[in-house]
């Protein structure tokens, strides 16, 4: 006889509990079920209704695969630049916020909060201040063109600004953060006595991060790029400010499109870009290998 | 030389490091910068003199303060509400098993993996369906700015939740504490920076927020929108005052947290 039989009385106090936990969950559940799941699920209705509707005469539900058809012929090369973008920032984010978190997690000393504090200060201004300084910045007449067309690394009437460089620049700059946060979580876990084995047994600096830290880091690592890539490629503030015409995001198609009431070709085009991102977003957890993100 | 060479290369890391965050403050200088420019023309984005009336006369834009002002108001709404009915779902989904737990979480990490376009294009989509087309304004973005604050709610607290020491209320409770006192006495002071760090990423989330607003909002005008209505036209550079002012609070709270912090400790300790 263990604890296996409950007395008696237990049986309820345990439904009750279940029940507590229930009348917890039930409102968080039931916002996000009215205004995430319900809403999902009417954009993927919407984007199969007949396009002749309107704002104002209503839509009938056709399901006109078509719009699919229609919208990726018309939108592939701005959804593919768009992937691209986004991927290029996510590399960039990594490059420049794995050294970061790396130095916050082991170099910083004492100095580690004020650096944690120092990552996330600049993301209290509004994203949208942030992006037009980048304009200041990287403008014809800013200090780092005069800088790059003194050594010539950049021609006479050379520019930064309304190039790809600067959308680009620009997603680096916003979505920095969300690499550096998650990395750093991941690499003040490690063990460092991990390492000094390593290096114990003879493995050069290079080796021991590269077979004992940066494995380890892998779940941050994964969740860093992740956070990175979605927002970016969803982005449509760095193409509009930074941009020109010809470096348009997907963001800038799917926002004109409902601005000018054209609910079922948005609606399409917003459920292309999603399964788009699961596609990726599965491909690549798989092969990194790291399951437990969900 | 070699000593150089050798202090170079123990340090390489971390001097990338303050590179790298010089990189992250180079805008906030330049935000400080303007704010005290005397622009030669509307379109202007040099820096051609020193003056302080963007400070002093912050609301002279057309719609600049009322936007603020808001904005603020959706802040403070989105954040009560988010905090409260995601705290309570991080209490279910740390201290609870329940059947649908695995469902809940992802219902919880889903919206945070969603871009904002798709978050809010789905949002119109529903309101467009029920009539509501011509209603956007407060109410829809208030109800958009609660769905996305939801889920970074339940996150933060949920991990300090998951950080806790159970032995302390195990503790209160041997020694005769009932539920709701070790609750309050116990559990809800312990789980309190939590939900406060919850509420203040809320704000920020919500304050800040851009691409889901802006097809959610109709005729109303958030800050960001404001900004965004203007770049086409040329910024005022008040915009700059009000972007300093914003990190200024934030340091001012964060700052504050760490030195009560530290003073806490220090008292522990004494």
């Amino acid at each position: 006889m263990t604890t296996a039989v409950a007395p008696p009385d237990r049986q309820p106090a345990r439904s009750r509990r279940r029940l507590t936990a229930y009348l917890l969950l039930a409102p968080a559940a039931l916002w996000l079920g009215l205004f995430f799941v319900v809403p999902t699920v009417t954009l993927v209705i919407s984007s199969l209704y007949d396009p002749s509707g309107s704002l104002t005469d209503g839509y009938v539900l056709t399901w006109s695969f078509s719009n699919y058809t229609e919208m990726i012929g018309e939108y592939s090369e701005t959804l593919l630049r768009s992937l691209g973008y986004a991927l290029t920032a996510t590399v960039a984010c990594l490059l420049l916020g794995y050294p970061l978190a790396y130095a916050i997690a082991f170099k910083a000393g004492r100095w580690k909060n004020l650096m944690l504090v120092a990552v996330i200060a600049p993301f209290f201004t509004s994203f949208l201040v942030r992006t037009l300084s980048w304009k200041l910045l990287l403008g014809d007449q800013g200090a780092i063109v005069d800088v790059l067309q003194a050594v010539h690394i950049l021609g006479e009437d050379g520019r930064l600004l309304a190039t790809p460089f600067a959308v680009i620049t620009g997603l680096t700059y916003n979505f920095l953060p969300f690499m550096v946060l998650p990395l750093y979580a991941s690499l003040e876990k490690i063990d460092l006595r991990l390492v000094e084995a390593g290096a114990d047994l003879y493995a050069s600096p290079l080796t021991a991060f590269r077979k004992i830290t940066l494995p380890l880091s892998m779940p941050g690592l994964v969740a860093g790029t992740l956070l990175t890539f979605i927002p970016a490629a969803g982005d449509y503030i760095n193409a509009e400010l930074l941009g020109n015409p010809r470096t348009r995001m997907i963001g800038n198609e799917i926002q004109d499109l409902f601005a000018a009431g054209a609910v079922p070709e948005a609606a399409s085009l917003s459920v292309t870009l999603m399964a788009l991102i699961v596609i990726l977003v599965l491909f690549y957890v798989r092969r990194a290998g790291t399951e437990e993100l969900v | 030389m070699k000593a150089a060479r050798r202090w170079l290369g123990k340090h390489v890391v971390l001097l990338f490091a303050l590179l790298v965050l010089f990189y992250m403050f180079l805008p906030i200088f330049v935000v400080i910068l303007m704010s005290f420019n005397d622009p030669a023309s509307r379109l202007g984005y040099d820096f051609d003199g020193f003056t302080l009336d963007n400070w002093t006369n912050v609301c002279g834009p057309y719609q600049l303060c009322s936007s603020v002002w808001v904005s603020i108001r959706i802040g403070f709404a989105a954040t009560a509400l988010a905090t409260a009915l995601g705290t309570l779902m991080a209490f279910a989904m740390a201290r609870h098993r329940f059947r649908g737990r695995s469902a809940s979480n992802l219902l919880i990490f889903l919206p945070m993996a969603t871009p904002e376009i798709v978050l809010g294009s789905s949002l119109l989509a529903l309101f467009v369906n029920q009539g509501f087309a011509g209603r956007l304004g407060f109410w829809t973005i208030f109800v958009a700015h609660v769905m996305f604050c939801l889920s970074f709610v339940v996150v933060t607290v949920k991990a300090r939740l998951a950080g806790m020491d159970p032995r302390l209320e195990q503790a209160a409770m041997d020694l005769y504490a009932t539920e709701s006192q070790t609750f309050w006495r116990v559990t809800f002071p312990l789980v309190f920076p939590g939900i406060l760090a919850a509420a203040l990423l809320s704000f920020s989330l919500s304050f800040d927020d851009f691409i889901i607003t802006n097809l959610n909002a109709g005729q109303t005008i958030t800050f960001p929108m404001f900004v965004w209505g203007s770049a086409q036209r040329g910024v005022p550079m008040q915009v700059n005052v009000i972007g300093t002012i914003m990190f200024l609070v934030a340091i001012f709270i964060v700052l504050g947290g760490e030195f009560n912090n530290r003073r806490k400790a220090k008292a522990l300790a004494a």
